[in-house]
């Protein structure tokens, strides 16, 4: 495609405005940056409204506003699972994760395994959790760039050979130093920019396409039978649609382990400031149900047929889809603030992400292993240049490995994170369980699931069958299942055996 | 908060605890997939499908905010 100058240069205005922006926010409630808590967490004092742009930023990435339209555009209702799991994720949120915060606040506690080491007096199902966590989130971190990299071939910014990622490698220098000098001050200020823009731009596409569109039924007119709903479930089906329930529900149990999340969850200044987010960010959970919509107006647009798309649809199926929408329907400047929208909106969960697995590698594996010995001043440092390695990391797999992996990667990456949540959010409850029956079950719950995803062709739903009956189910909520039964049984065989249990070092008191 | 003997005082023990039972509402209703997987009625043009999945936004953000007005009532 040729090179649109005006959304070229609108595009790149807004770039190098929340750049500066990265670069000030070191600034902002200036806290002595040579403190991990102070780098890696914004010293904990953001409100309610801080924590809202924040996590909405963090959360609703724009991997997200690509690939859910993307898959509404080629396999239509199941992209819709993106909604119950949405409704599902907040309800949770709201009765545990003020919990979490406040045992963390109590015990200086900046990441999740910090927790389950307080808890369970147990280094090694800390480390369990912190490298969890540390593994499914590097190509979370990778499928950002992908975001960047539609918009950037869709301005028809192209070059020959690696020069055809200059760009890319641009955008993530600039990323990589603000998070370095700034750090989780630099997401938190651009996020309130990017949320702007985002809401601007979906608000303008859900009005102003459909009446280029005709309206509400012609879009939904043009959708192929197939696509309009989800298949009828098979009378053979055990529980009815277990696969799309099962794909929601497993995907918001996990959302929240994920690092990113947990950062953004403990940055936060009060334990109020989570109970009204839960209420609060449900709104960007309805910015996502109108995204998603976005690809079915591709649909109606046509946008697969026309053949001035026909190269970009080729070199990204299926994520082409919403660019090429909005190039067809906006006018060129505004083509411009949507893709800065997209493209800022890959900055943020980024870096966050970024941050969140320096924060657990220094924290969790560093000074525990390592260099138990490690001043406060070089935790930091090591946290800086931890968060420079992973994001290059992340670079060169875009760059160098087919985008494939990458995806197929951040499947198994929800299916490895929800192993976490016996140790985690059951520990905020109970020690009933015994560590090394958790370790086992997380153990026993990675390597199913990763053989079970490998079996489905990384697919995320797996073909259960028991007894005749089918009971297809997302693969990280079936190993889940999997993972609680090996704990409960064999807690009460570690007990009786007398096998040690750690230490807790949290007091009642301690959880509000 | 620490100490003062002003946290969580009894009454706002097991009774209002209750009242997070109304969270369970949202995730019976998205369970229930066959009540919502059909195209009629239609809404502004919109399939039965799509606006009744996108209601349930609301109704569950309505919902916690009614827990949280009960439940952590003077809480900071």
């Amino acid at each position: 495609m040729p090179i649109d100058w005006t959304a070229l240069i609108v595009f790149i205005l807004l770039f190098a405005a929340v750049t500066i922006l990265g670069f000030l926010a070191v600034r902002w409630r200036r806290g002595d940056l040579d403190l991990l808590s102070e780098w890696g967490l914004a010293g904990g004092r953001f409100g309610t409204v801080i924590t809202w742009f924040l996590l909405g930023g963090d959360l609703y990435t724009a991997y997200t506003f690509i690939a859910v339209p993307a898959l509404m555009f080629g396999a239509g209702a199941i992209a819709f699972f993106a909604v119950p799991y949405t409704v599902m994720v907040y309800p949770f949120v709201f009765v545990v994760f003020p919990r979490l915060w406040t045992v963390a606040r109590h015990n200086g506690y900046i990441t999740a395994s910090d927790f389950v080491r307080g808890r369970y007096g147990s280094r090694w199902l800390a480390l369990a959790v912190a490298v969890t966590g540390i593994i499914a989130t590097m190509p979370y971190i990778a499928l950002q760039l992908v975001g960047i990299q539609v918009v950037i071939a869709a301005l028809g910014v192209a070059g020959a050979g690696w020069m055809g990622d200059l760009p890319l490698i641009i955008a993530f220098v600039i990323l990589a130093a603000f998070t370095y000098t700034s750090g989780l001050r630099a997401p938190a200020a651009i996020a309130i920019v990017k949320d702007a823009l985002i809401w601007v731009t979906v608000i303008a596409a859900v009005i102003a396409i459909p009446l280029q569109l005709g309206g509400y039924d012609k879009i939904f007119a043009a959708v192929p039978a197939a696509k309009l709903l989800l298949a009828p479930s098979p009378p053979t089906a055990l529980i009815p649609y277990s696969g799309y329930w099962t794909l929601a529900l497993g995907s918001a149990l996990a959302l929240f382990l994920y690092p990113h999340a947990m950062t953004g969850v403990l940055s936060a200044s009060s334990r109020g400031a989570i109970s009204r987010n839960a209420a609060l960010l449900p709104a960007y959970s309805f910015l996502l149900a109108l995204i998603a919509l976005l690809g079915f107006m591709a649909l109606a647009a046509g946008v697969d047929k026309a053949p001035q798309f026909a190269d970009f649809a080729k070199a990204y199926p299926r994520n082409f889809a919403v660019p090429a929408l909005f190039i067809a329907m906006f006018p060129s400047w505004f083509v411009g603030v949507g893709f800065a929208a997209i493209a800022i909106g890959a900055l943020v969960p980024a870096a966050i992400m970024s941050i969140a697995a320096a924060n657990l590698w220094t924290r969790n594996i560093y000074r525990e292993f390592i260099n138990p010995t490690c001043t406060p001043a070089q935790e930091a440092q090591m946290a800086k240049w931890v968060s420079l390695v992973v994001k290059f990391g992340a670079l060169v797999f875009i760059v160098f490995i087919p985008l494939q992996y990458a995806i197929n990667l951040q499947l198994l990456g929800g299916v490895w994170i929800i192993q976490t949540l016996p140790a985690v959010i059951i520990g905020l409850y109970t020690r009933w369980f015994h560590q090394r029956a958790l370790l086992i079950g997380w153990l026993v719950g990675i390597v199913t699931g990763t053989w079970m995803a490998a079996m489905q062709g990384f697919t995320p739903i797996y073909p259960l069958t028991i007894a005749g009956y089918s009971l297809p189910s997302y693969t990280a909520f079936a190993t889940l299942i999997l993972n609680f039964a090996v704990a409960i049984v064999l807690t009460p065989i570690f007990n009786a055996a007398g096998a040690p249990r750690g230490q807790d070092e949290t007091l009642v008191e301690h959880y509000g | 908060m620490q100490g003062d003997g002003s946290r969580r005082p009894q009454s706002r023990g097991a009774a209002s605890r209750l009242w997070y039972l109304l969270l369970l509402i949202p995730y019976a209703a998205m369970f229930w997939v066959a009540s919502y997987n059909r195209a009629e009625p239609s809404w502004a043009g919109i399939p039965f499908f799509y606006w009744y999945q996108l209601l349930w936004i609301w109704i569950g953000s309505a919902l916690i905010v009614i827990v949280h007005l009960i439940v952590n009532r003077g809480r900071t």
